[in-house]
């Protein structure tokens, strides 16, 4: 769909100016309506209902079996005030910065070096094949991701500690996810690991549409690689760099698996997060209510983040074509 | 970050005489230095592969006694095969495949019939029905949870596999609602007028124009749709908790979770874990990377 939609959809677009466009199949019948009917029965019972449900939920108490009561806001006002709720939106800031800063910034480099350096240097066989690398764990499963890097870092002969010990540096062998001053670098280190390979290849797909008249003036007026990185490849991918940031940040606030699979949110506090912190009221505590009130956060905090991303967005794009 | 600071060096090999630097084209060790660094990163990525593969063939005296680094002397294969037949591995197999397949392809004619209306009948509020979905996608499963967890118990669904394969068609079918409305958009027009000159019915366009033409799409769609049905984690792992319903993601994911494995097992236990996805990876590849870069640009 890459290689052929866009120029099928060009002379589409400059058919249609020409042509008359309200005439024959265009029209709106009403008809089509009914093509809608089995997806929109089938969203209304999976996403609206529930998502209602939840809503409601969130403004009672009910161990998910008997009388619910209802009691307002009293979750809200119950959650500003616990602990664990600060503790899982600070770790939730560590995830994004494990899955959207960091990755992001290294994607950058990766892809324009390997798009830049070795797929003109050494042929994009090459590229393709170390691309290929970075992006393999990002096709695993999280939780087989969590169980192959919780067993790496088994506090008892676990290959890292081993490792460590073997070049001599067996002081710093510890049990990674069992303390909580490393459990939560550990996770995000892990998830850097997964997440590398996302912004490898879109950024790669994108410079691929950039004008390479664009270096070759530059390198003529005598800029470096690092100035022509900055000035060219960044402002030209930016587009690529607002989807990589905007679907990480939303990943991010929704992590699950590594956290279920690699620490059960602990040890203490150290590694929860929202989503595994609603799961707990859920399904462990019997606190429907007050799970369905965190959960209600997190989709207020995904949708404004999505607002202010996309605004932001469009800002800059507007001030791209003022230029 | 690495990468970039060796970079400089090349360029000032040429010597002081030049009033500006050299450029990345000189024929330097500086490139080798880079390719040198990324090949080491891309191995340091492959690692926990490595070791994965490395001790999912010793005996667990071989793990015990030399380490997890040590290439293993004997091919064992009895850890891998007590595994396989304990969880019933062939079991979870099946079940992952039967829900990711069913999934991607009701999804995908889900998507087709919302964007056959939405793109091509353009209907109105067409506009706030694609932002619907798109927030629909946005959505934390916990969100939604406990509702459908409830539901699914009145319903008599709770525990079955197709309440898992309904859930997933609509959530990905939102995805693909989204991205398929936005193709549809550009149709070719006159394609249309013609087959409704001819006295083609609406759902005979959708079959005989619509669908053959965009069948790349959707099969990029498809492939898509598997793959993350295959890895999803949250909603089996509520949904599905007799053993023989299980998916993989989620038998390997409780098994973690118990810590009732010893190393050797717990790595051959990974490895199957590992094999499927790296066996879609290289059957799928150019689908993936083609679907990718136009899920971004879209």
């Amino acid at each position: 769909m890459a290689t052929t939609s866009p120029s099928r959809a060009k002379t589409t677009r400059a058919k249609a100016s020409r042509g008359g466009t309200r005439t024959g199949i265009g029209e709106r019948s009403p008809v089509y309506w009914l093509y809608l009917v089995p997806g929109g029965l089938l969203f209304a019972a999976v996403i609206i209902v529930p998502f209602v449900m939840n809503l409601g939920l969130s403004m009672a108490r009910w161990p998910g079996v008997g009388d619910i009561t209802w009691i307002g806001f009293d979750n809200y006002t119950r959650l500003f005030a616990d602990d664990t709720f600060w503790t899982s939106f600070r770790n939730s800031v560590a995830m994004i910065v494990a899955m959207v800063i960091v990755p992001t910034a290294i994607g950058l480099v990766l892809a324009a070096v390997l798009f830049d350096v070795v797929g003109k240097r050494f042929g994009n066989g090459t590229a393709s094949a170390l691309r290929a690398m970075f992006y393999l764990p990002q096709i695993l499963p999280v939780a087989v991701a969590g169980i192959v890097w919780g067993w790496i870092l088994r506090p008892q002969n676990g290959a890292l500690n081993t490792l460590l010990e073997a070049v001599g540096l067996g002081d710093l062998a510890q049990n990674w996810l069992g303390d909580p001053s490393t459990a939560l670098p550990s996770v995000m280190a892990i998830l850097v690991w997964v997440q590398i390979g996302y912004p490898v290849v879109i950024f790669m797909a994108a410079l691929q549409r950039v004008d390479p008249d664009l270096y070759e003036a530059a390198e003529l007026d005598g800029a470096g690689w690092w100035r022509r990185f900055r000035a060219i490849t960044i402002a030209q991918i930016r587009p690529e760099m607002f989807v990589v940031a905007l679907t990480a940040t939303i990943a991010a606030m929704k992590v699950f698996g590594p956290v279920y699979v690699l620490t059960g949110g602990g040890p203490g506090h150290a590694t929860n997060v929202p989503s595994y912190f609603a799961y707990q009221n859920f399904f462990e505590r019997a606190n429907v209510g007050y799970g369905a009130a965190i959960s209600t956060i997190l989709t207020l905090i995904i949708i404004v983040l999505s607002i202010i991303f996309i605004r932001f967005q469009a800002a800059s794009e507007r001030k791209e074509r003022g230029r | 970050m690495t990468a970039t600071r060796t970079a400089p060096p090349s360029s000032s090999a040429p010597g002081p005489a030049l009033p500006r630097r050299k450029d990345r084209h000189h024929r330097g060790v500086g490139r080798w230095i880079v390719l040198a660094l990324l090949v080491i990163a891309a191995a340091a990525m492959l690692f926990p592969f490595a070791v994965i593969v490395l001790n999912a063939f010793k005996t667990p005296a071989e793990y015990s006694g030399a380490g997890p680094l040590a290439i293993p002397t004997e091919f064992y294969v009895d850890g891998m095969i007590n595994f396989w037949n304990r969880v019933n591995f062939g079991q979870k197999l099946w079940n992952s495949f039967m829900i990711a397949g069913s999934v991607a392809i009701l999804a995908v004619l889900v998507s087709l019939f919302n964007a056959y209306a939405l793109g091509i009948g353009r209907v109105k509020g067409r506009l706030s029905i694609v932002v619907l979905f798109l927030i629909a996608n946005m959505l934390p499963h916990e969100a939604l949870i406990y509702p459908l967890y409830f539901i699914a118990n009145e319903v008599g669904l709770y525990n079955t596999q197709l309440a898992v394969i309904i859930i997933f068609t609509v959530i990905q079918s939102a995805f693909g609602t989204y991205l398929l409305a936005s193709v549809f958009g550009t149709f070719p027009k006159e394609m249309l007028e013609a087959a409704a000159l001819d006295g083609a019915s609406k759902w005979q366009i959708l079959w005989r124009v619509v669908f053959p033409m965009s069948r790349p799409t959707l099969s990029v769609l498809v492939v898509f749709f598997f793959i993350w049905t295959w890895n999803e984690f949250f909603i089996p792992l509520i949904f599905l908790v007799s053993n023989d319903k299980q998916t993989v993601p989620v038998a390997l994911g409780v098994l973690e979770g118990d810590r009732l494995m010893d190393a050797t097992t717990t790595s051959a236990a990974a490895l199957l874990g590992v094999v499927p996805a790296i066996l879609f990876f290289l059957f799928f590849q150019r689908t993936l990377a083609r679907g990718i870069s136009a899920g971004a640009v879209k």
